[in-house]
């Protein structure tokens, strides 16, 4: 399952309940302001570093480069554009947006 | 224009229908327009399982009194979902334990799951709605 | 591959809209089809052809029109929320038009995927 989170983890608990409930092997895909989750330093980067353990941690690229993020992505988070996005959506059999 | 008048799709597939309801009534719109998703989608006869987690358990509190607030009180439709051939209904352990409420604290019966019985509900869907 | 795609934000004040219209432009370019784009909640301020944004911004709605117009894409708006927000059939731009919601479950019955964007 591609698992999409768009929130900001520091405003909203999307991330958190995502990752609570995405199987081993899930793709979790970072969009708009979720973005800010994936990079160095931020409040949420242990929870991520310690997700992509089990899961496939993805980011879109666009947004980061919106937000002067691009240059601060957390190692082992994968960055992708929307052809990128829509690949994930494609290879995975079902897809669900924690809005 | 009815949302009623096309019930019927005519292919014959069922899917198995995920309605994910992660927000609170009232505050914002989501919850009482989600609803009105679910009662659609049983009328075309999909496999539908409605889930309430994190803040939306909210929306199953027994004792709802929307008067004071002056809008409509949708809670009593959950109690009516019978009548719509929908009988799966889902709630974390997790979101009832980190709001203080137990099964007894809400309006319809539901089946409470472990969060590795709902990943593996969430996993078996075809089609997930989050509202 | 067919996506359907749901859109609950409507434009400027959410990026719900303009990430699927990235998402949709991109998976056309693909050699993907989307067939339909559903617009609901407050997703359906999308369709009227009446905003003006500033002449350096994107128009949400217009976008959506030529997009639709070129590739072929039903853009629906749900005529419960469309009423309740006085969205009526001579405010839609070009492209939408206002039906039931029995159009959205039936883009998760038929097609491949179904895509959500929202708040």
């Amino acid at each position: 399952m591609l698992h999409i989170v768009n929130k900001s983890a520091t405003e909203r608990s999307s991330l958190d309940s995502c990752l609570r409930l995405a199987t081993k092997g899930s793709a979790v895909l970072l969009i708009e302001d979720a973005v800010y989750a994936a990079t160095k330093g931020s409040a949420a980067a242990a929870k991520i570093q310690a997700a992509a353990a089990g899961l496939k941690i993805y980011a879109l690229g666009p947004d980061l480069a919106a937000r002067g993020m691009a240059g601060r992505v957390l190692d082992g988070v994968n960055v992708v554009d929307y052809g990128g996005f829509v690949d994930l959506v494609a290879e995975h059999r079902n897809c669900q947006s924690w809005l | 224009m009815s949302d009623m008048d096309m019930e019927d799709d005519g292919s014959g597939i069922v899917k198995k229908f995920m309605f994910l309801n992660r927000k609170a009534p009232h505050g914002t719109v989501y919850a009482l327009e989600g609803l009105e998703v679910v009662l659609i989608t049983a009328a075309f006869d999909q496999d539908v399982s409605l889930v309430f987690t994190d803040d939306g358990v909210y929306q199953l509190m027994k004792g709802i009194d929307t008067k004071g607030i002056e809008v409509k009180d949708f809670s009593k439709t959950y109690r009516a979902l019978d009548g719509y051939d929908i009988e799966k209904l889902y709630v974390d352990q997790s979101s009832l334990d980190a709001r203080g409420l137990t099964e007894d604290d809400l309006i319809v019966d539901v089946t409470v799951l472990s969060d590795d019985e709902m990943k593996n509900l969430m996993d078996e869907q075809d089609v997930v709605i989050s509202f | 591959m067919q996506f359907g795609i749901l859109i609950n934000e409507g434009p400027y004040n959410h990026q719900a809209s303009d990430s699927a219209y990235l998402f949709a432009r991109n998976a056309i370019e693909k050699g993907h089809t989307v067939p339909r784009v559903f617009f609901y909640h407050d997703g359906v301020n999308n369709s009227t052809r009446m905003g003006e944004p500033p002449q350096d911004d994107r128009n949400v709605t217009t976008r959506w029109s030529k997009l639709a117009e070129e590739h072929g894409i039903d853009l629906v708006v749900c005529v419960a929320a469309a009423l309740r927000r006085g969205i009526k059939d001579e405010l839609l731009a070009p492209g939408f038009r206002i039906s039931g919601l029995g159009q959205l479950v039936e883009m998760g019955i038929q097609y491949d995927r179904l895509v959500t964007f929202g708040d």
